[in-house]
């Protein structure tokens, strides 16, 4: 093309533009309003979000253990193809669910329905949001596509909630549009252990910058962001509010109503339990002594009361992290 | 001075906290029975109506706040305790969701009637008695009849439901379908009480 040609084409667009704004400015005299509802918007997202505060997202293969985790009081499911239990006993590329399985489970529950997408997989986020999935969960659980970068996540209607091992590493996820984190913890192993570990750090973290702040010294909370790739923006408002921007949930290992208690005391605001539930032999009655004690969780009678709803002998045997090899943990996938 | 309880067993009862703090209102979280000593009013905040309904049994919360509304103490639910309010709740896609509630106004509500989260949204509600305010339908239930001394006050135009109740009033019950607490409307605030000053 031609610069003259170019030019012209430029002024025909710009024409064209024209004619469309005048088009809506008329639509508006004629007293049609376009679009009065605001959908998707930051707040909306947060909004929902918020409403799970307290409450206990269980993982669910079908629609079965899903009618079990909403009879028990569950503020939301998790589809998955497999437990992650069973993901790290099968090994392979784990990727997200059938479709057709969330669509069904959609169709039988009224809590909200969240299902896991790759790291880096814009197209199965898409995917989900296209059938009406209420949370995303872009996770180390299944198999990373992209070991760069993860899904722009602001392109989205649907929220987001994304895994983290630190502060800095929940900061960035938040910086790319998630709404909500959740400890990395290491998924599948019925150990609580890592998701104690991690919140700790994400807490100590936190201390440290409210400490700057409160001393004054902005200069300290450059050379954080600096040191660990951090927007100064997310830092700063983390160091004022003292917690993390967005809501916070402990995942990974939970497998009795005392782990998440002991994640609620920790400063999560809620709790994902992964296999901890229906790779128990007393799924129905662990699942209400979960929803209890994370609700209760400072009153310990009432944990008493939840821990004892529950068998120890019932519980997953699960698997001492220390006997992972490097290659098996899925915590330190996508940072 | 006024002194206003949360329902605090799940949901966003915080935010609910907070706002009442910043009207320079006397707030406490309800969690037992003991809490509703000295209560003048009580806000069952949003969250999932399943959740707080089975979690308000375990410890009589449920029986206590019946006795409360009876005994004339007002009582605001929003989204989630609207739902736990009603006396028939439906479901827009599962029908009939055979859940627990209060059974204490007389108003039927679908739950998640305007759709899933994608479909959430903020908009301005004209509420009979407040005025104009924007607030935020989060998986919302819609208020779709109300019968005896129940009156709808608010309604909402949404493609998917056509015209509907989005909030309603029964003596010295208030129930909203969406959030007043996400968007920090105030006016519902003091609307909610000036009802217990009457």
């Amino acid at each position: 093309m031609k610069l003259v040609d170019s030019y012209m084409f430029l002024d025909e667009l710009r024409n064209l533009i024209y004619k469309l704004l005048e088009f809506r400015d008329s639509v508006r005299e004629e007293g049609l309003e376009l679009i009065p509802l605001r959908i998707g918007t930051p707040l909306v997202r947060y909004g929902f979000i918020s409403m799970l505060k307290g409450g206990v997202i269980m993982d669910v293969t079908n629609e079965e253990q899903g009618g079990i985790a909403e009879d028990a009081g569950a503020v939301g499911v998790m589809i998955l193809d497999k437990l992650p239990y069973d993901v790290r006993a099968a090994g392979g590329v784990a990727r997200t669910a059938d479709l057709n399985v969330i669509v069904r489970v959609m169709e039988t529950l009224t809590i909200p329905v969240s299902a896991k997408c790759r790291i880096g997989h814009a197209e199965e986020a898409r995917l989900l949001e296209e059938i009406g999935v209420d949370l995303i969960d872009e996770s180390e659980v299944l198999t990373p596509v992209d070991e760069k970068a993860h899904i722009d996540k602001w392109m989205f209607k649907t929220p987001f909630v994304n895994g983290a091992r630190s502060l800095p590493e929940a900061l960035r996820r938040i910086y790319e549009g998630a709404s909500m984190i959740r400890t990395k913890g290491e998924p599948g192993t019925g150990n609580v252990a890592e998701a104690v570990k991690h919140m700790k750090l994400v807490n100590r973290d936190i201390a440290t910058l409210r400490g700057y702040y409160m001393s004054g010294d902005v200069e300290a909370i450059w050379v954080y962001c600096k040191e660990n790739k951090v927007p100064y923006e997310l830092a700063l408002l983390t160091a004022k509010l003292g917690r993390l921007p967005v809501v916070n949930f402990a995942a990974g290992g939970i497998a009795t109503p005392a782990d998440a208690a002991l994640m609620m005391w920790l400063g999560a605001d809620g709790v994902f339990v992964g296999s901890g539930i229906f790779k128990s032999s007393d799924p129905e009655a662990r699942a209400r002594a979960i929803v209890l004690a994370t609700s209760y969780y400072d009153d310990p009678e009432t944990v008493v009361e939840a821990q004892k709803m529950v068998s120890e002998k019932a519980s997953m045997l699960g698997i001492d992290v220390r006997t992972l090899k490097p290659e098996q943990l899925m915590q330190v996938r996508g940072e | 001075m006024v002194k206003v309880g949360v329902v605090a067993l799940q949901g966003d009862f915080l935010e609910h906290l907070q706002l009442l703090k910043e009207l320079r209102v006397e707030a406490i979280p309800v969690k037992s029975i003991k809490d509703f000593n000295g209560l003048d009013a009580l806000i069952i905040p949003g969250g999932e109506s399943t959740t707080i309904g089975f979690l308000m049994r375990v410890k009589g919360v449920d029986k206590a706040i019946v006795e409360f509304v009876e005994s004339g103490g007002v009582v605001m639910g929003t989204c989630a305790g609207t739902i736990l309010l009603a006396k028939s709740v439906k479901d827009r896609v599962v029908g009939d969701t055979g859940q627990f509630t209060l059974k204490l106004m007389d108003i039927a509500v679908v739950r998640n009637a305007f759709g899933r989260q994608r479909d959430s949204f903020i908009a301005k509600v004209m509420v009979e008695g407040v005025g104009e305010i924007d607030v935020a339908f989060i998986r919302a239930p819609a208020i779709v009849e109300a019968w005896n001394d129940a009156k709808i006050i608010a309604y909402i135009e949404h493609p998917a439901t056509n015209r509907v109740g989005a909030a309603a009033i029964e003596k010295n019950m208030l129930a909203l379908a969406f959030h007043p607490e996400i968007t920090k409307s105030i006016a519902i605030y003091n609307y909610f009480l000036d009802m217990v000053k009457r």
